[in-house]
């Protein structure tokens, strides 16, 4: 259970840490969209610099990202395999019934195994420097245009809230009905998945109960100091954008510049 | 022994360090100490769900390790039952038969002796015969609790460890349950492991006392070694069992007691022919 990195925080006042959470998130899409800008080795060489700038400025070590590539490696691989196995163009290598190598297929596959190590490390730059709580409140920020057409934004928000801040306890609670299941003599994670999945019942039901008396006793704690939904309610922390986050803005807008001016057409 | 939580990330954090010590056969050892200072992870290595990262836990003639495999595990914890915080967090059983004889049966007992054995259980701690087919979720919190000893008992373990077994249940509830566990210990001589914050318990039951401190074993002595220095249990921001507080103000008002006592029973006997009693028996 402690590995979970998806979601993740990292304490620290790096520079990255520091930036709004909205332009964090911003930055973030913006970048992965950009990131399929790239088409040749020059602009995929820059986007993988500025990534490596970014997670420099981050202060946070490499090994951090790349174990977030690892459960997605196989995915990953599959799909570099496909590329290199079934684009045609360029010089052969090898073929074999409808399977080729080619020049072009190889580096189709080095491309797409670029991009989705670039876009990992990105989306893993934001979680890793960014609470889950201030990612809400910039969701929240964000989507509030859309109560002009009555969307429920800060209703939404206070849920996307609630969820992100009951993750660990749940999942301490996990661990801790595991631990009470095993010492009363259950294997999880061993036998054939019927026994697995057998196993499953003593720590899904209790997991189930807690959660309902979990949710019931915050409903009764926000009620018994007069929560009350809607949109008037003022923040704690109140977002503000800095100096910092137009730099970096400048800095995403730089880089979609370098990408149009370098990339082949 | 040492653990390290989460080694090898920047979260690693030390949970005990240095441990070193035993817990003999048939003996009812206290472990005190402040919260955090590594109570609950020294239970957790007592039945292998956790794995010291560096030295060794031995148990009966099990050796673990921290390169033991986590297989062939079973025996090991049928032998050592543990009852956690909030047991009742546990329960998942549709009936609290089905769920009292969920233990035994994992460690291979058949399901009609299981179900013999719950019902023998629900005697022990105290619960009527007909709420072997309620269903657990309908029980009050107290109850609740008391099927979850049950199920740990149900195991029949040769070491019952228990961590808080009573936090939070009402005082009645806390002595019954304590009278059972003492019981359990006197009259077929189980060892148990206790952890807890309730000195009085410490005083009344236990036979040896483990004093934690940030992570490390600071001391170990009989009950009455360990509350013989009121001072020194400040420093480690522990208190003394009632009696002995009692007893402590009583000294300062001039009494005399040799041995300092514990229990009750000790301090009205001591405390007796002081204030005269004793001449008129």
């Amino acid at each position: 259970m402690d590995k979970l990195l998806l979601g993740r925080y990292i304490p620290g006042h790096s520079w990255i840490h520091q930036l709004d959470p909205r332009t964090k998130l911003m930055a973030s899409f913006y970048y992965i969209g950009i990131v399929f800008l790239a088409n040749n080795w020059q602009t995929y060489l820059m986007m993988f610099v500025a990534t490596l700038f970014m997670i420099w400025l981050s202060g946070i070590r490499i090994g951090f990202f790349l174990r977030g590539v690892r459960p997605l490696i196989w995915l990953i691989l599959f799909t570099v395999a496909l590329q290199v196995l079934f684009v045609r163009g360029g010089m052969v290598y090898w073929h074999w019934g409808w399977l080729w190598i080619t020049k072009l297929g190889l580096i189709n596959g080095a491309f797409i195994f670029v991009r989705f190590v670039l876009i990992i490390f990105m989306s893993t730059l934001l979680t890793l420097t960014t609470q889950p709580l201030s990612l809400a409140d910039a969701v929240e920020s964000l989507l509030k245009p859309l109560r002009v057409i009555r969307v429920p934004v800060t209703e939404l928000a206070l849920v996307l809230q609630i969820a992100l801040r009951f993750v660990p306890t749940l999942m301490d609670q996990t661990t801790k009905i595991m631990n009470a299941q095993r010492a009363r003599g259950v294997d999880f994670g061993e036998g054939n998945i019927f026994q697995q999945m057998k196993a499953v019942v003593p720590l899904l039901i209790p997991l189930f109960v807690s959660s309902f008396t979990t949710a019931d006793e915050l409903a009764t704690a926000m009620e018994a100091r007069g929560y009350q939904g809607g949109d008037d309610r003022t923040k704690y922390r109140i977002l503000r954008y800095h100096q910092r986050d137009w730099i970096a803005a400048a800095g995403m807008a730089v880089l979609t510049g370098l990408l149009l001016l370098l990339r082949a057409y | 022994m040492s653990f390290t939580y989460q080694a090898g990330t920047p979260f690693a954090g030390d949970g005990i360090k240095d441990v070193s010590g035993t817990i003999h056969d048939g003996s009812y050892t206290a472990i005190i100490g402040h919260t955090g200072s590594g109570k609950s992870t020294i239970l957790q290595h007592l039945n292998a769900l956790l794995k010291p990262t560096s030295g060794t836990v031995t148990i009966g003639d099990k050796v673990i390790t921290n390169e033991t495999n986590n297989k062939n595990l079973k025996p090991l914890r049928q032998k050592v039952g543990m009852v956690f915080q909030f047991a009742e967090n546990q329960l998942f059983e549709q009936t609290v038969a089905k769920d009292i004889a969920f233990g035994p049966q994992n460690f291979g007992v058949s399901e009609k002796d299981a179900l013999a054995l719950a019902d023998k259980m629900v005697a022990m701690v105290g619960l009527p015969h007909d709420v072997l087919e309620k269903s657990p979720f309908d029980l009050s919190g107290g109850q609740m609790r008391r099927v979850a000893i049950a199920g740990v008992l149900a195991m029949q373990p040769e070491v019952l460890v228990l961590d808080e077994p009573t936090a939070g249940l009402d005082p009645a509830g806390r002595h019954e349950m304590m009278t059972m566990f003492e019981r359990l210990h006197r009259e077929q001589g189980q060892t148990i492991v206790l952890v807890t914050h309730q000195m009085d318990d410490v005083a009344d039951y236990a036979d040896t006392v483990w004093v934690m401190a940030e992570g490390r074993l600071i001391k170990t002595g009989t009950p009455r070694e360990i509350f013989s220095d009121p001072a020194w249990l400040k420093a480690n921001q522990l208190g003394l069992p009632k009696t002995a507080q009692m007893a402590q103000q009583l000294i300062a008002k001039g009494f005399h007691f040799d041995p300092r006592p514990l229990t009750e029973t000790e301090l009205a006997d001591q405390l007796l022919p002081q204030i005269g009693g004793g001449q008129h028996g």
